[in-house]
């Protein structure tokens, strides 16, 4: 039977993918648990794991490598050598070499071209030493030592004789399949059963064996496929086998010989990719979901279909009479799409955890770096974004939590002086809340100096020395390009690259983010994310005829204002007052430039929206009601307009904008900074 | 009649290799993440052969293959191992809590095959 391993090989790389990164966290977390065996366990089992698939899936030089790995973890794990520092580094610099080899192997598997090649060479040698003598290649497929018994194909006559031990049956075995198996490598010449054994009947157990058997079987086998037979009985019964006539008893070796010797793995080398797998990004190219969410999506697709019938028979025979029938089945139809809209989208939640998990390792690292001592605390790993949004949101996290360690965190000494503990400590913690996931980056050090970043911003011409800023719009100076008030450039960050693009990858997503801090002690940035990227609850409304959708979330409420609650400020810029707070009025049609829409704020309705904890009053003609929406990517189709985060596809056809809140408060404020330059 | 085989294994591309090649053979097929969940799958049912990892979390194959043979119905069900040649000790310890036989990694299905049809053909 030839089976064809490409779908297991592929679960293999993931998997493995998986078994890395364990490894590595777990590593990690030996150097502040080094006695911990269950640990120790896991760790060696995530090895164990990769180098027992690897060899069946034909990844030969992982199987090879992971081995020499699984042997150091297997004296760590019987106490034979201890975690100490040096070797949970080596550990850790064997698994980058490891997960180096996976991707080497991954992207063989899907035809594309190699990345660097994997030095192994010198970690192995490394890992050699530490495992003390060196194991000149210690075989790790034992090569078959040929039996010296081994005689041409010529048929000959075996004399055989088999006797089960007592408790035979104990493990399962049964003598009868291995007298078939004999009998099926040539012709029984004779057989008889020793049935001395056989007690009494009324002290007959059934349990026990107490039979023995002698055969002769004509065979062209060789003596080590006869011991094969009894590979698994050999510590179980008495086994002899010779060559009939043979002067001397020859007691054979029954498990010598390996079974793995038979198992040379020729077998399931990879074929060439054909063209037609190559995929791009082979990181994203798979997503892992729980059996469950398929379940849940499959009942749906039950439910629809059950719903589409009724719609069919409805118009099949249809009566003006049946129009109530025709309308419920359409209601059925429509819930069951949203339905299932919903369960494929959950589809593509992936837990935040898969990236949190590479942080503990960056910071370990970067705090050795900088001579700082810092523990990181990961928080809600479960929260679930969409697999796109977990994707892009590594980067600027990165960032975040680079720019705590080197800017936030105090080193050991200054923290002592400030009464603080020496070690600091980032804490990276999601939450969902609402239709939003927030990402928090909090450290508990020095928090950011306003009054440094005011005169940088002075220096730059940011911002003038008359203005009053608050606390937080001076922060949020950070973001501006080329902003950095680091006194000297370090390796780590500090080069006023990368607030900035933090802040546009963020917002890329539909994110924003803000910061909180307190002079002296810490820093926290906030992250919001959307759910996902590709549905969005909307409220369409009208402007001079033509339809906008507003994302629901940043909407707070919409009425239509009173003459009186309107004022016209010196500036031009005019604002609405509600209940008692002051909201600059945007109007809809001036921003997005369209003629004929109702402008007399008494006669049309306002919309008021919040985006980054900022209200402002949305002029609008009239809402139309709430939907979902697919949102098309507009950059990719058209190009970037501001205000303006994407398009969708309404029911009857037409085309709408989906307007973007902060776009919208920018698009105004430099309306506003314009008039007022003026 | 067909036969069903239980595979235990946290490795989710072995359990799902082991299985597609035992059912391509004609097995009906029950699978277990780890010692824990597989004594779950066996509890009423009664299968033909066993199939298990020795390093698994929860509970390891051999706790496992102990408890399962333990049980009335699974006392003389072929139980086999899925091992590697460093564990030459753990093929000794399996079988001295009631493994039949064993399984040498690195195995392709070819070689599975000609282990179960030993002791389940």
């Amino acid at each position: 039977m030839q089976i064809d391993l490409t779908p297991f090989r592929r679960a293999f790389l993931d998997e493995s993918a998986e078994h890395v990164a364990a490894l590595e966290e777990g590593l990690l977390r030996l150097e502040s648990q080094p006695e911990d065996s269950e640990l120790l366990s896991s760790i060696f089992r995530a090895a164990h794991s990769v180098k027992g698939g690897a060899g069946s899936f034909g990844f030969e030089d992982v199987a090879r490598f992971t081995h020499v790995v699984e042997n150091l973890l297997d004296r760590m794990r019987n106490g034979l050598l201890r975690a100490e520092r040096s070797l949970v580094d080596l550990l850790l610099r064997a698994n980058d070499v490891l997960k180096c080899l996976l991707e080497a192997a991954r992207a063989k598997e899907y035809g594309q071209p190699a990345a660097a090649a994997c030095d192994t060479r010198a970690i192995e040698a490394e890992l050699q030493q530490r495992l003390g003598a060196p194991q000149a290649h210690e075989a790790s497929a034992p090569s078959v030592t040929a039996s010296a018994a081994e005689s041409p194909t010529s048929s000959s006559v075996w004399r055989i004789e088999f006797a089960p031990h007592a408790d035979f049956f104990r493990t399962g075995a049964d003598p009868l399949l291995l007298l078939r198996e004999l009998a099926g490598l040539g012709r029984v010449v004779s057989i008889e059963a020793e049935v001395q054994a056989l007690p009494a009947w009324d002290e007959f157990d059934p349990e026990v064996c107490h039979l023995a058997w002698r055969l002769e079987l004509e065979s062209s086998a060789t003596l080590a496929e006869l011991n094969d037979v009894f590979l698994f009985s050999s510590d179980d019964a008495r086994v002899a086998i010779q060559p009939r006539g043979a002067a001397r008893a020859e007691a054979p070796s029954v498990d010598a010989l390996p079974s793995s010797a038979a198992s040379a793995p020729a077998q399931g080398v990879a074929p060439a990719a054909s063209a037609a797998q190559r995929r791009s990004g082979a990181e994203s190219a798979s997503i892992r979901v729980s059996v469950e969410k398929v379940d849940q999506l499959i009942n749906v697709i039950g439910e629809l279909v059950i719903a589409q019938s009724m719609v069919a028979d409805v118009v099949n025979n249809f009566t003006p009479e049946r129009v109530g029938q025709l309308r419920e089945a359409v209601l059925a139809v429509e819930r069951n799409t949203r339905d299932l809209q919903e369960r494929v989208m959950a589809v593509r939640m992936v837990p935040i955890g898969s990236i949190f998990s590479r942080f503990p390792r960056i910071v370990r690292d970067l705090a050795a770096q900088l001579g700082k001592e810092v523990r990181l605390e990961l928080e809600g790993e479960e929260t679930e974004l969409d697999k796109g949004v977990v994707e892009k949101i590594s980067d600027p996290l990165t960032h975040l939590i680079r720019n705590s360690l080197d800017h936030g965190i105090e080193p050991p000494l200054e923290r002592e002086r400030c009464g603080k503990p020496r070690e600091g400590v980032v804490r990276l913690r999601a939450l969902t809340e609402g239709g939003s996931v927030f990402v928090e980056i909090a450290d508990d050090g020095a928090g950011l100096n306003t009054e440094r970043i005011r005169a940088k911003a002075l220096e730059k011409g940011l911002m003038r020395p008359d203005d009053n800023w608050s606390q937080e719009q001076i922060h949020q100076l950070i973001f501006q390009p080329a902003f950095s008030t680091a006194a000297t450039v370090s390796d780590v960050s500090g080069r006023g690259v990368g607030m900035d693009v933090v802040k546009k990858n963020v917002e890329s997503l539909g994110g924003a983010v803000a910061i909180h801090s307190t002079r002296g002690e810490g820093a926290r940035f906030r992250i919001k994310l959307p759910l996902t990227l590709a549905i969005l609850d909307g409220l369409s409304l009208s402007v001079g005829g033509q339809i906008f959708i507003l994302p629901l979330v940043s909407i707070v409420e919409s009425f239509r204002p009173r003459a009186a609650s309107l004022k016209t400020l010196l500036s031009g810029g005019e604002v609405a007052l509600v209940r008692g707070q002051t909201l600059p009025l945007l109007r809809a049609h001036r921003l997005l430039g369209i003629e004929g829409a109702q402008t007399d704020p008494t006669k049309a309705l306002l919309a008021i929206v919040e985006s980054d904890g900022r209200r402002v009053a949305l002029l609008v003609d009239e809402l139309c009601g709430q939907s979902q929406v697919v949102i098309k990517n507009l950059d990719a189709n058209f190009r970037r307009v501001e205000g303006v985060m994407g398009a969708t596809i309404m029911g009857d056809g037409r085309v709408a904008l989906i307007l973007d809140v902060p776009g919208l408060i920018r698009l105004s404020e430099g309306a506003t900074s314009t008039l007022a330059l003026a | 009649m067909t036969k069903t085989v239980l595979i235990v294994d946290d490795s989710v591309s072995m359990r799902q290799m082991v299985a597609f090649t035992l059912k391509q053979a004609g097995f009906q097929v029950l699978e277990g993440g780890n010692g824990k969940e597989a004594l779950e799958r066996l509890a009423g049912a009664k299968v033909d052969l066993i199939i298990t990892d020795l390093n698994m979390p929860v509970m390891d194959g051999i706790t496992f293959v102990r408890e399962a043979r333990a049980k009335p119905q699974n006392k003389f069900t072929p139980i086999l191992l899925l091992t590697t040649e460093s564990q030459e000790s753990k093929k000794q310890e399996g079988k001295a809590a009631g493994a039949t036989g064993w399984i040498v990694k690195p195995f392709n299905p070819e070689q599975l095959l000609k282990v179960v049809q030993k002791v389940a053909p």
